[in-house]
């Protein structure tokens, strides 16, 4: 996998788990799992507008919205008894932010898989990430192709 | 030395009353030299975000499971596992999870195939504890290592293979799947598309009971009674009948273990943990689609 297609966030958040024993990256996972914002308040009251993530094994929302700068802006919810998946989306909100639709679409659909929690956190946990992403580039796609 | 049993008389129509404990008595007990409350949840960091003090963690997937094989560890792993979390052989062990215990009764069924005496459910679980206002901490114990036996798994009592499925048909099912998995609507549980299968349907002549019918909306244990109604009336088991019960992978099918064996005090129910993501991907096994249970194919 080349770096040269990550976003410097995102590789960031990598080497920030990779640099870590597999305990602490559980706390790791967990504090972005703390971070994850509320939704600002003019979605709040749009349910509507979110798609659910099924892959994920907790009910997680999600919803893109493209700005005229051609900037993507991911907003997520999940409740806080799912904080794992909580941090899937907080590190993609993270990650992703300030990113052009070009830049995230160009995200590895593998990156997931390279946080090196497949062992921490279950393959098949890591799964519901890989689907959130995959998600969010789709609603992108949509939405240029709108636009 | 085992823990004293809880004598609540809310437990006391179970036919085995000594496998359930209360939130009070967890408190009156909490931190008595022989017992050790083990958290056992679906979502691996729920764990860290709070738990009942003095809890120890043990997760179903980056615990239980080997993960190479499709199987549990083996005994020099559990008995490594249990030996760091402070539990000995006669320690009465008291597991809780999220999800109407859903992944505690998992939990309580590996220890079971591996001979663990003392193991109790905090009834309600999780859920009623954090709705009831306990105080949950992010303290982590750190438990005095101790020595735990190394212990053969036998896989021979309350475990099904494939195998021992098709040798039953004719006798009782019980599928504990959404009724949509069951009539072949879906493959998966709605929400974990992850776990998949070929095929759809479900296991000849299996009753369809999804697993939380046994859940009280508090995520207690419904009552007895209510329970026979479930099990024995709607699901026709007789009294002495051998059952095997199963789902996706085998975890919900061990709470309806769970509920059969000690609640209602079946001798000879095993689980198959294989459940549906084998079943309904193996070759030239029988399914049925549809709402129906469906006969078993004459042999």
């Amino acid at each position: 996998m080349s770096d040269a297609q990550l976003a410097p966030a995102l590789a960031e958040i990598r080497d920030d788990f990779l640099a870590l024993e597999q305990r602490e990256r559980l706390q790791l996972l967990l504090e972005f799992s703390n971070e994850l914002p509320e939704l600002p308040e003019r979605y709040q009251d749009h349910p509507d507008l979110f798609e659910r993530v099924v892959e994920c094994q907790a009910p997680v929302y999600i919803f893109v919205e493209v700005d005229a700068d051609d900037i993507v802006h991911l907003f997520a919810t999940a409740p806080k008894e799912s904080p794992t998946t909580r941090g899937f989306a907080s590190i993609l909100s993270q990650g992703l932010a300030g990113l052009t639709t070009d830049e995230v679409l160009g995200v590895p659909d593998d990156f997931p898989q390279t946080l090196g929690l497949t062992q921490a956190v279950s393959p098949l946990r890591i799964r519901g990430m890989t689907a959130l992403l995959a998600r969010t580039k789709r609603q992108v796609r949509e939405k240029t192709a709108a636009a | 030395m085992a823990v004293d049993v809880d004598p609540s008389p809310t437990f006391a129509d179970y036919a085995h009353p000594e496998r359930l404990v209360s939130a009070e008595w967890l408190l009156e007990h909490q931190g008595e030299p022989g017992l050790v409350v083990v958290e056992s949840d679906e979502d691996v960091l729920l764990y860290e975000t709070g738990h009942i003090r003095g809890a120890v963690k043990i997760d179903w997937h980056t615990d239980l499971n080997d993960p190479v094989q499709r199987d549990y560890v083996q005994g020099e792993e559990f008995a490594r596992l249990l030996g760091s979390k402070g539990i000995a052989r006669d320690t009465t062990v008291v597991i809780y999870g999220d999800k109407n215990n859903w992944w505690a009764a998992y939990a309580l069924w590996v220890f079971t195939l591996f001979g663990h005496e003392d193991v109790r459910l905090l009834d309600g679980g999780r859920d009623k504890w954090v709705a009831d206002g306990r105080e949950l901490t992010t303290d982590v114990p750190a438990p005095v290592p101790v020595v735990y036996p190394i212990v053969e798994r036998d896989d021979t009592v309350i475990r099904a293979f494939k195998e021992d499925v098709l040798a039953h048909l004719g006798n009782p099912l019980i599928d504990v799947r959404s009724p949509e998995e069951y009539s072949g609507e879906r493959t998966e549980i709605p929400g974990y598309p992850t776990e998949s299968a070929l095929r759809a349907g479900h296991i000849p002549s299996a009753a369809s009971v999804p697993w939380a019918r046994a859940a009280a909306p508090d995520a207690t244990f419904k009552s007895r009674a209510d329970l026979e109604a479930i099990y024995k009336g709607d699901a026709g088991l007789k009294e002495g009948d051998t059952v095997i019960a199963y789902c996706r992978i085998g975890e919900r099918s061990s709470h309806t273990w769970f509920v059969l064996t000690h609640l209602l005090g079946f001798e000879n129910v095993r689980n198959y943990d294989g459940s549906w993501t084998e079943w309904g991907s193996a070759v030239r096994v029988p399914i049925v689609q549809g709402a129906e249970r469906g006969e078993v194919p004459a042999r």
